[in-house]
């Protein structure tokens, strides 16, 4: 039933707008030229910096249509019914989430890269870091929609929920501490299907 | 336990209202019970508390493994009604000409009428091979076909050994034992 959930989310992903937080992550990584100027070594030396901000911005699009239209339907009662606990769903969306999220994000970051003038070691250190902080993203971003699934302004609430939470994964990201980076994720990859679960389990009315 | 559904001494709040308390009752193979009682005296809150779904303020529920229909289509509207039932499994083919939508089949689930979405959500119950049924409304949006075939469903599974609970202020088709709430 986990790898059912996986399959169908995927499906609704790819079908859906899986391609919309992309192109903000590059509609992003192309405003930096315009607003820092066309020097290409100070874009170069902000590059890194400016993929993550970009990355966590576009990471935020998805959240509301990751929980709130499957609990609003119906969908998470009937996968507890049929034996899945809160925890095991909030894996599965998790997962897709990442696989719709990711992949498509380390893609991105070639062109993205190529605006803001880095060269193709920045690049690979920078889409390591990606690779390693993304899960983290994928897990936080559904543990905030599970967190503000049904409430009004669910979006911007998210927002301000995520964000400060991304700080460490941002730091560490950014700065390429791979190790102390994926600390970080794996603490948040973790943690996030129990606090998911949990607001799952109390947003039922 | 004997039977597919127990409740023992339970006791019902929500939002800070007791909605019912000391509420016993219990259901076993080929039983039928349906709720009753005026809107807001807590039938849908019961049948989401048979189904586990809510936690009871007070008292012990036990239940055998369940199927519910309920208001929630929880179907995906952009699939093919035959590939949404599939996606919860069991005996879907069978359901749905039991519930006679087996010609819609190959339609997508956000074309159906309420009426047929109704049969859908009932269809998934009966493809579920569950012992026990929770209906929440089940004869909401369904014309009269739409009942007959429920009651079929219905009567079929008590003769498998199995319990039903419905929650309805509306006559449901053959003999039921009756749970007035709110009184």
């Amino acid at each position: 039933m986990i790898a059912a959930l996986i399959v169908r989310d995927l499906r609704r992903g790819f079908t859906g707008a899986a391609w919309l937080p992309i192109a903000f992550f590059l509609l992003v990584a192309t405003l930096m030229p315009f607003a820092i100027g066309p020097d290409a070594k100070l874009l170069a030396r902000i590059g890194p910096g400016a993929l993550w901000i970009a990355a966590l911005t576009a990471a935020l699009l998805p959240i509301e249509r990751l929980i709130e239209p499957d609990r609003a339907d119906g969908m998470l009662d009937q996968l507890a019914l049929h034996g899945l606990a809160e925890e095991s769903i909030a894996f599965a969306k998790i997962a897709a989430h990442w696989l719709t999220f990711a992949p498509l994000l380390m893609i991105a970051a070639i062109p993205a890269s190529a605006l803001l003038a880095m060269d193709g070691a920045a690049l690979a250190r920078t889409a390591l870091a990606l690779a390693i902080g993304t899960p983290a993203l994928a897990a936080l971003a559904v543990a905030v929609a599970a967190v503000t699934a049904g409430l009004p302004r669910a979006g911007s609430l998210a927002g301000l929920l995520l964000l400060p939470l991304a700080v460490p994964l941002l730091i560490f990201g950014a700065a390429n501490a791979l190790l102390l980076e994926a600390a970080v994720s794996l603490l948040l990859t973790a943690g996030a299907p129990f606090v998911a679960a949990a607001a799952i389990r109390a947003s039922r009315t | 336990m004997n039977g597919l559904l127990k409740f023992s001494n339970v006791t019902l709040r929500r939002g800070g209202n007791v909605l019912f308390e000391k509420l016993d009752l219990e259901l076993g193979p080929g039983e039928r019970l349906q709720v009753t009682g005026p809107n807001g005296s807590g039938k849908s809150s019961l049948i989401r508390l048979a189904a586990g779904l809510l936690q009871p303020a007070r008292g012990q529920v036990d239940r055998a493994p369940l199927a519910l229909a309920d208001d929630h289509l929880a179907l995906d509207r952009e699939l093919l009604l035959r590939n949404a039932l599939g996606f919860w499994g069991g005996a879907v083919e069978q359901a749905m000409v039991a519930l006679h939508i087996d010609h819609l089949a190959e339609v997508p689930v956000r074309l159906l009428s309420s009426g047929q979405l109704k049969r859908a959500t009932l269809a998934r119950v009966a493809a579920s091979r569950a012992p026990l049924w929770l209906l929440d409304e089940p004869l909401n949006g369904l014309d009269t076909d739409g009942r007959k075939r429920l009651g079929g469903a219905v009567e079929r599974h008590l003769e498998n050994g199995g319990a039903v609970l419905a929650a309805s202020h509306q006559q449901l088709g053959g003999e039921w034992r009756k749970l007035e709430l709110g009184r």
